[in-house]
């Protein structure tokens, strides 16, 4: 099953020290959670994951490994403490998880609340037959809208930290020779 | 009892295993973008969660049929889809503004080792390299 086969790449992320294999598997672990997700019927949901997660992100890790070198080294102190606390909080969610309904039950509660809505009515409402497409792009329009602003804020971001970096960079190198 | 509850909660354990294991990365390993690895596998497991919940087992793809909604067909509840592509979209901003300020971090510092950045931080500064 392909959840158990995400559970060992991600076991394998963990152990491996070349930062360059990680990458990789990361990429793997990506495509895996995509095929995951059509079988769950999220069909625009996986080849977003498949183009942005496994596409994207794995190029930006690239670019970031290029200019940082690959190596990890060692872990300097024991791995009983963050153990612990990731097992106490292991234990706590799986407590959590007692009292939710089982998985793919049409009568969970999930399903009855703006989602009939939207199934029923978003073909008169707005006329695209992708419910997907409908919700995203009207009755949570704004939500997008506020994405876009994010997606930019990081764009902005990225480029004065790294142009701001080649300044500085610049300065020095003039400063010195 | 057991195996019933086994069988309808596997998905949870596994998306719960996962979210464990990116966040053992992120608090257990000092190399920074190895830290990033490990929020995006915390991050593609909530994905996971989301969309295990809107799976309804003999249902299909929220795509209309017939176009009106009418037909008899159970369709997957689309409103989870909708949050998670947001969130993907977002996920992937803020992984490229960590990255870019780990390549920052590694022109100031010369490391991205987070003790060794700590003990540059303790002791003498780098000449030349300091600020940022």
């Amino acid at each position: 099953m392909l959840l158990t086969l995400l559970a060992a790449t991600g076991f394998a992320l963990l152990r491996i020290r070349n930062l360059f294999a990680v990458v990789m598997l990361a990429g793997v672990y990506s495509l895996l959670s995509a095929g995951l997700f059509t079988v769950m019927d999220a069909v625009d949901v996986a080849f977003t994951e498949a183009a942005v997660g496994a596409g994207i992100s794995t190029v930006l890790f690239l670019g970031a490994l290029a200019l940082c070198g690959h190596h990890e080294s060692k872990p300097g102190h024991t791995p009983l403490l963050p153990l612990f606390v990731v097992c106490l909080t292991g234990a706590a969610l799986v407590y959590g998880t007692m009292d939710m309904p089982g998985f793919g039950e049409a009568s969970n509660p999930v399903h009855h609340h703006v989602a009939d809505h939207y199934l029923e009515e978003s073909y008169g409402e707005i006329g695209i037959p992708n419910v997907v497409t409908s919700v995203l792009a009207s009755y949570r329009g704004y939500d997008t809208m506020g994405e876009t602003t994010v997606v930019f804020a990081a764009a902005v971001g990225v480029m004065i930290l790294l142009v701001g970096g080649a300044r500085a960079r610049r300065a020095r190198g003039g400063g010195e020779g | 009892m057991t195996l019933d509850l086994l069988l309808t909660h596997y998905n949870y354990w596994v998306v719960i295993f996962l979210m464990m294991v990116g966040f053992y990365i992120l608090i257990s390993r000092g190399n920074l973008i190895k830290k990033i690895v490990g929020l995006n596998v915390f991050q593609t497991s909530v994905f996971m969660l989301y969309i295990s919940l809107g799976k309804i087992t003999e249902g299909t793809p929220p795509i209309l049929v017939d176009g009106y909604g009418e037909a008899d067909v159970v369709y997957s509840n689309p409103l989870p889809h909708v949050l998670i592509l947001t969130a993907i979209v977002v996920g992937i901003a803020t992984t490229s503004v960590g990255l870019a300020l780990a390549v920052r971090i590694k022109e100031a510092y010369g490391t991205l080792e987070e003790d060794e950045i700590t003990g540059i931080e303790a002791g003498i500064e780098p000449a030349g390299e300091a600020g940022g």
